[in-house]
């Protein structure tokens, strides 16, 4: 495939690179770079890396926060339960799954909105950014009360106002089947964070350089083409980094699901089986441990997004 | 505000930077004069009134009785203490996820709390109730329904003070029980209602929902079967005998699923909790339902705001929760608060003390009326106004007389949630399948083998 992108020869080697010897003042501004990121790390390491490490010696131990003194080591026993357990296999299945119906459907629709975000005219591209980006603001809990009750029987109006579809009556119960009750709460995920995957496209759409774009234009590429050779390929950082972004967000899915099902009819997600052992058995143990098992799976993702997609997060924030 | 305006004409003499030295300086001192505030008030809170000892409650949400009593028996205590109360979430696991973290934690604060009764044998074994007075324990036990007393009780001790009880009746249409031919002046069958209902094509209001409405159905059926869900009980998980698989418990599954697969029950019984169900009641389609005495209360209220008919409220019946043998009496759910004292507490004496206030027969029965939470003294059903605010009172006494707990185990979470799982939906249940594999899940949830 040839595609049109500008020579990546700035971002790897820029001009100032300093060579093997380090400078007094390349060490002055070192240092001065840890003075300053420095109190936020200490702060990062306080709050992420020792409830990290916490919660991986926790999972190491058979432990009921209400019987503190029958507290023993069991080793990696409480992994193997896991593991072994149909119920954490269907959660992870169904955690997948919402996890690519949304994303890639937010994809779809969040570059549809970016284009019109971006190529909207100009008196009323403030008016419609706000506008898309309202669903955003919506604290997630609120969103999924909001749905919730527009599809439950007894309050809900989606049934009287789609009824006519086939499929859909009065009885409609959506909340009682597996299929049905994941659709509202991918709906729901969708309708709520479209706006941000379409914010952080627009970002990326901004980045392609219109000297591409008319050049394009000049030799008679159609809009299909440039879209294609020029705009995507230029936009794959911004791509990745929504994707990433959305990926890991989709994966720890649970105020969905905690209002609209609370895990009936096998709609349990991996963070409200962790919430499920931790909170409501009080087995900080078991609970720890999906934790982990979860941390684990997320840290995958990110790696294969980075390793694997080669996504440079520098690059995609502008620095490069 | 004149200083606002003096700020004003000091920026207009010193320029920009004036403006802004003068406002930090401004916003420094009214920060320091309003913790100042802060501190007195504080102050005068906590030894101001003469060193008043203050017992925090921690309640349920309510309609505000329980803050009522609260400021009532601070009264009656005559400065001996002072009781504020703390709302806890609305849901009782909530509830008890809230207070539990809590006391692990050590928190002292906590010297009264609002139990779902269903918890108190778990916050028993784990230590976080402050011991009963014996001499105490004669007194508010008095003239309480047995089951209040049970849920108190926790390995042959008193462990929390009855306050209120709730439980469930089976609430009819007199018209539906009329034109069915079903006399409704002797207690109803199971088998019964689901006839006369198919006869006349009306709704049997059920919980069917996976939460705890579901255990609450589960085990008045078994239990009314001469059951229960937990045969032999014991301290340690692992020794806990289940009783599903017995006749009463196979029974009770039968009854489940045919009741669910009647037919009557409504589109979404799979998600129908107490509230579903009673709009369900109220609609045309109303027949019979199991539900707490809240609906009387919601039903008047719609009337109030001309929702509903006044035909309708007027169609209202209500009777003892159905039987499942014709000739056995049933065994209503029990529900309703008892009330605990922290082990944490400073003061547990007093809070004990308070305890005996909060749970009179005069602040019972203001509570009942107030806010519709029938009372476990049995003495307030004597009470004019109560008889005069309810007319089921009586009946609800007869029920919470012969109400069965649910299983009294300090994993409760894990039985109700194990049993919840298997028997959901409630209309896919196998009397040949289902008893045996819950029993295997939950055994297994117990010993830690399976997550839940």
């Amino acid at each position: 495939m040839t595609t049109t992108t500008l020579p990546p020869s700035e971002k790897t080697a820029p001009v100032s690179a300093p060579g093997h010897t380090t400078s007094d003042r390349a060490r002055s501004e070192r240092k001065l770079g840890w003075l300053l990121a420095g109190p936020a790390l200490a702060v990062m390491l306080l709050v992420t890396a020792y409830p990290i490490l916490q919660a991986v010696y926790d999972s190491l131990f058979d432990y009921r926060l209400t019987d503190p003194e029958n507290r023993s080591f069991t080793g990696l026993n409480n992994y193997v339960v896991i593991l072994s357990d149909r119920t954490w296999w269907i959660s992870m299945a169904v955690t997948v799954a919402i996890t690519v119906v949304t994303v890639a459907v937010e994809l779809v629709l969040g570059f549809a909105l970016a284009f019109v975000m971006a190529k909207a005219l100009s008196a009323i591209r403030p008016v419609l950014r706000a506008a898309i980006l309202i669903p955003y603001a919506v604290i997630t809990v609120v969103s999924a009360f909001a749905w919730r009750f527009a599809f439950a029987i007894d309050t809900g109006f989606v049934n009287s106002w789609f009824g006519w579809l086939p499929g859909i009556g009065a009885d409609t119960d959506w909340f009682g089947g597996q299929g049905s009750a994941l659709l509202v709460v991918c709906l729901a995920e969708i309708w709520k964070t479209t706006p941000f995957i379409s914010l952080l496209l627009l970002a990326g759409l901004a980045q392609v350089p219109e000297v591409l774009q008319e050049a394009a234009k000049v030799d008679g590429a159609t809009w299909w083409q440039r879209l294609r050779k020029v705009t995507l390929p230029n936009m794959k950082a911004a791509i990745m980094v929504a994707l990433l972004f959305r990926t890991l967000d989709a994966f720890r899915v649970f105020d969905s699901i905690f209002v609209m099902t609370a895990g009936a009819n096998n709609t349990e997600s991996v963070s409200f089986l962790a919430y499920r052992q931790t909170i409501s058995r009080l087995e900080i143990g078991l609970g720890s441990a999906v934790s982990v098992l979860l941390f684990l799976v997320v840290v995958g993702i990110a790696a294969l997004f980075i390793k694997g997609f080669k996504v440079d997060l520098a690059q995609a924030r502008g620095e490069g | 505000m004149p200083d606002e305006q003096t700020g004003r004409d000091d920026a207009v003499r010193g320029g920009r930077a004036g403006l802004f030295r003068q406002r930090r300086w401004r916003r420094a001192l009214a920060g320091a004069a309003a913790a100042g505030v802060l501190g007195s008030t504080l102050a005068a809170c906590g030894g101001g009134s003469g060193g008043v000892p203050t017992l925090t409650w921690y309640i349920n949400p309510d309609a505000g009785g329980q803050t009522e009593i609260a400021a009532r028996c601070t009264e009656a205590a005559g400065g001996r203490y002072r009781i504020e109360t703390a709302t806890l979430p609305r849901e009782a696991s909530a509830q008890r996820e809230q207070l539990v973290r809590r006391l692990a934690a050590n928190d002292t604060s906590i010297d009264l709390m609002s139990l779902d009764p269903i918890f108190v044998p778990e916050f028993a074994q784990a230590g976080f109730l402050a011991p009963v007075p014996p001499e105490l324990a004669g007194r508010v036990t008095e003239d309480v329904v047995p089951a209040a007393v049970e849920t108190s009780t926790w390995e042959d001790q008193l462990v929390a003070v009855p306050f209120w009880s709730n439980t469930q009746l089976l609430w009819y249409r007199k018209s539906v029980a009329e034109a069915a031919g079903l006399d409704m002046t002797q207690p109803v069958t199971w088998d019964q209602v689901v006839a006369a209902a198919q006869d006349q094509d009306k709704l049997i209001g059920v919980q069917g929902i996976r939460a705890e409405a579901l255990t609450v159905w589960f085990n008045a059926l078994i239990e009314s079967a001469g059951g229960s869900i937990i045969a032999e009980n014991s301290t340690d998980p692992e020794q806990v005998t289940l009783g599903l698989e017995s006749d009463a418990g196979i029974r009770a599954t039968e009854l489940m699923r045919d009741i669910s697969n009647s037919g009557q029950t409504g589109p979404a019984l799979s998600t129908a909790n107490e509230d579903t169900t009673a709009t369900g009641f109220e609609s045309a389609d109303g027949g019979f339902m199991v539900n707490y005495s809240f609906v009387y209360a919601r039903a008047l209220g719609k009337v109030e705001d001309g929702t509903m008919d006044q035909a309708t409220v007027d169609d209202y019946g209500w009777t003892l929760y159905p039987q499942v043998d014709e000739g056995t009496e049933s065994a209503p759910p029990y529900g309703g608060i008892n009330l605990g004292v922290g082990a944490l507490s400073e003061h547990p004496d007093l809070a004990y003390d308070a305890t005996e206030c909060i749970t009179s027969t005069e602040n019972q029965a203001y509570y009942f009326v107030h806010d519709g939470n029938a009372a476990s003294d049995t003495t307030v059903y004597d009470d004019p106004e109560v008889l005069e605010a309810f007319p089921m009172a009586e009946t609800i006494r007869d029920s919470l007389e012969q109400a069965a707990p649910r299983p009294l185990t300090a994993y409760y979470s894990e039985v109700s949630g194990g049993l919840q799982r298997e028997y959901h939906p409630t209309g896919s249940v196998d009397p040949e399948r289902t008893p045996r594999e819950a029993t295997e899940f939950i055994t297994a949830v117990l010993r830690k083998e399976q997550l839940l």
